[in-house]
């Protein structure tokens, strides 16, 4: 590869290529590459965080690889056992930081600092068109901002890390054409649901998603994160927008399937236990009692959801029997909420706010779930165990639909306590 | 492929019947991750068969319905299927991730549509890798896998990863 890693040069045909297709072919430092074909890419970006960085840095030592092929490529942040919740995960955490040391990583970002995946987009270390891999699923974060990005395990990131290049296979690419606009309380979260709901994992298992159409346009930065954050949950390789100023559908690109969805047509979607493909209206379940809610995540975390939550919950008080568990998604995010007055808002209503990071997201501490207990959260697994007893059970919803069936008590339909507060609002 | 390369790509073993979306937090569950290995392997599929930690032998093959492995990135959850000794997963189909990290591991996992229904739990079942063969009940059935492609493969004929970059090491000292 002689271009610059990033350079958004695309080759002329890659409008012909969809996003996936044209941001490989780019890595790969070939004109067109087609879906099957298994190509060598050079990678632009590598992000790790503190459960896999120490792993990944002791197999290069440990095989006696000296030094990174590209070490300022390399981004890693400290978020998931923040601060560290046991004397083993600080001792993991000191490892890694030598080797971090040891093998010259500059970009490091420490506990506190936020959620990986919103660090790399917050901090600029994906840019469009690049082709990007991280030691976590939720990788596809970075489809966001029109980069191809998905996760993998730690040893092909200890060969991508000696190599600079890593194998990938072009994958097929499914259309999302959205139409319309979000209405009220309705949200990116119910969107990304409604898609689990009707495609679900068969229909993009192994694939890559990319979303067009003029509904794109009215969908914000951080509402695109939390689309393309759960793309992996429906089996996708990348989950991709377009890039600022590109078209929002390529001409002569290959789809295999699309989808049109009217945005303004979506409700409050919630997804029952215990897979993210079990999604009903928020009817269905609305009224089942809660003992925790959590807002947070990469999925949603950031800052237009912890307004979307104070506004409904400034100056009312959750249930008294439900915990409620904020975790900002960075620093960032923390600093402009408190500034706001939404953190003080969320926690005078009765949650906790938590530092920033993953948070109980994956049930690693910070709040997880006795046998018997439901938790509603904004994150993006409901799988059994993942916030702690394989006997709790997990319910996920958008930032609207958690404040409000944190002050419910139970599952509740953000849209009917609008309805409420405007009554309020208007009567004398 | 336990590491030799070149060794037999061709396995006999006690199967292990799972259902569909067995997932990474299944297999490796997020809360035990700083957890001794010993605790870390007696909680591999806990909640989907509680039994199988404890009474799965060197050799055995795990066998499953669709979206085997969904969920995180995480390398622990076929490295623990490696250490409890399965020698080979077959799935009717795998997550993307997990097949990758399986055989970057030197870990043989196999797609083989149909595979759960044909295959009772306990029963010996045969799977011959780069052949892409999984054979059922003494030759009663005998169903063909997606093969692994050929870069993977190679990873696989290889050991794993690991070896790879030992020997990238050696090339570059
Ligand atoms: S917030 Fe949850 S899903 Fe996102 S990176 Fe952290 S643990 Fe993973």
């Amino acid at each position: 590869m002689t271009e610059e890693p990033g350079a958004s040069a695309a080759p002329p045909q890659s409008e012909a290529m969809t996003a996936a297709e044209a941001a490989l072919a780019r890595a790969a430092g070939v004109a067109r590459v087609e879906p099957g074909e298994y190509v060598v890419a050079e990678i632009d970006a590598m992000m790790m965080h503190d459960i896999f960085a120490a792993d990944v840095l002791e197999m290069l030592e440990r095989t006696g690889i000296e030094r990174l092929h590209d070490a300022s490529r390399v981004t890693v942040v400290f978020d998931h056992m923040v601060p560290a919740p046991s004397v083993a995960a600080a001792e993991h955490q000191a490892k890694a930081r030598r080797l971090l040391r040891r093998y010259e990583i500059d970009a490091f970002f420490e506990i506190g600092r936020g959620i990986c995946h919103q660090v790399m987009v917050e901090e600029g270390r994906v840019r469009s068109g690049e082709l990007v891999v991280g030691t976590d699923s939720h990788t596809t974060t970075y489809g966001a901002v029109g980069a191809a990005g998905c996760g993998i395990g730690s040893s092909e990131m200890a060969y991508a890390l000696a190599t600079g290049k890593l194998w990938f296979k072009v994958p097929e690419t499914v259309l999302v054409v959205l139409e319309g606009r979000l209405a009220s309380m309705v949200t990116a979260k119910d969107l990304v649901l409604y898609l689990m709901r009707e495609g679900g994992s068969a229909e993009a298992q192994y694939r890559s998603v990319e979303h067009g159409g003029a509904g794109t346009d009215s969908l914000s930065l951080s509402e695109r994160m939390t689309i393309a954050n759960m793309g992996v949950e429906m089996g996708a390789k990348f989950s991709l927008f377009p890039a600022d100023g590109a078209p929002t559908m390529r001409s002569g690109a290959r789809y295999v399937a699309t989808h049109t969805v009217d945005l303004g047509a979506l409700s409050p979607q919630v997804a029952v236990p215990h897979h993210v493909e079990n999604v009903v209206d928020v009817g269905e379940v609305a009224g089942l009692r809660l003992d925790q809610v959590f807002l947070g995540s990469c999925t949603n975390g950031r800052l237009e959801d912890l307004r979307a939550a104070a506004a409904i919950l400034r100056g009312q008080k959750i249930a008294p029997w439900v915990r409620m568990i904020v975790t900002p998604a960075s620093s960032r995010v923390y600093q402009q909420a408190a500034a706001e007055g939404i953190l003080a808002d969320l926690s005078a209503a009765g949650a906790i706010v938590e530092g920033p990071g993953c948070g109980p997201c994956f049930g690693g501490h910070l709040g997880l779930l006795a046998a018997g207990e439901r938790c509603l959260g904004t994150h993006n697994r409901n799988f059994r165990g993942r916030m702690g007893s394989p006997e709790g059970e997990i319910y996920l919803g958008s930032p609207a639909t958690a404040a409000a069936s944190a002050l419910a008590g139970e599952i509740a339909d953000p849209r009917e306590l609008v309805v409420r507060t405007e009554a309020e609002e208007v009567a004398p | 492929m336990t590491g030799t390369p070149g060794e037999g790509t061709r396995f006999r073993g006690r199967a292990w019947l799972f259902g569909p979306d067995i997932s990474t937090d299944m297999l490796s569950p997020g809360q035990y991750v700083h957890d001794p290995p010993e605790v870390r392997l007696r909680h591999v599929l806990e909640p989907a068969r509680p039994e199988f930690a404890s009474q799965v032998r060197p050799g055995d093959i795990v066998v499953a319905a669709a979206n085997f492995g969904c969920g995180s990135s995480r390398e622990s959850a076929p490295q623990h299927l490696k250490d409890l000794g399965v020698a080979v997963v077959v799935a009717d189909s795998l997550a993307r991730i997990f097949a990758r990290n399986a055989i970057a591991l030197g870990l043989p996992a196999l797609s083989c549509p149909g595979v759960s229904t044909a295959v009772r739990d306990q029963e010996i079942v045969e799977v011959d890798v780069e052949a892409g063969e999984v054979v059922v009940g003494d030759g009663r059935t005998v169903l063909s896998a997606d093969r692994i492609p050929e870069p993977m493969l190679d990873v696989l004929r290889l050991g794993g990863i690991e070896p790879m970059l030992a020997a990238l090491a050696a090339q570059r000292r």
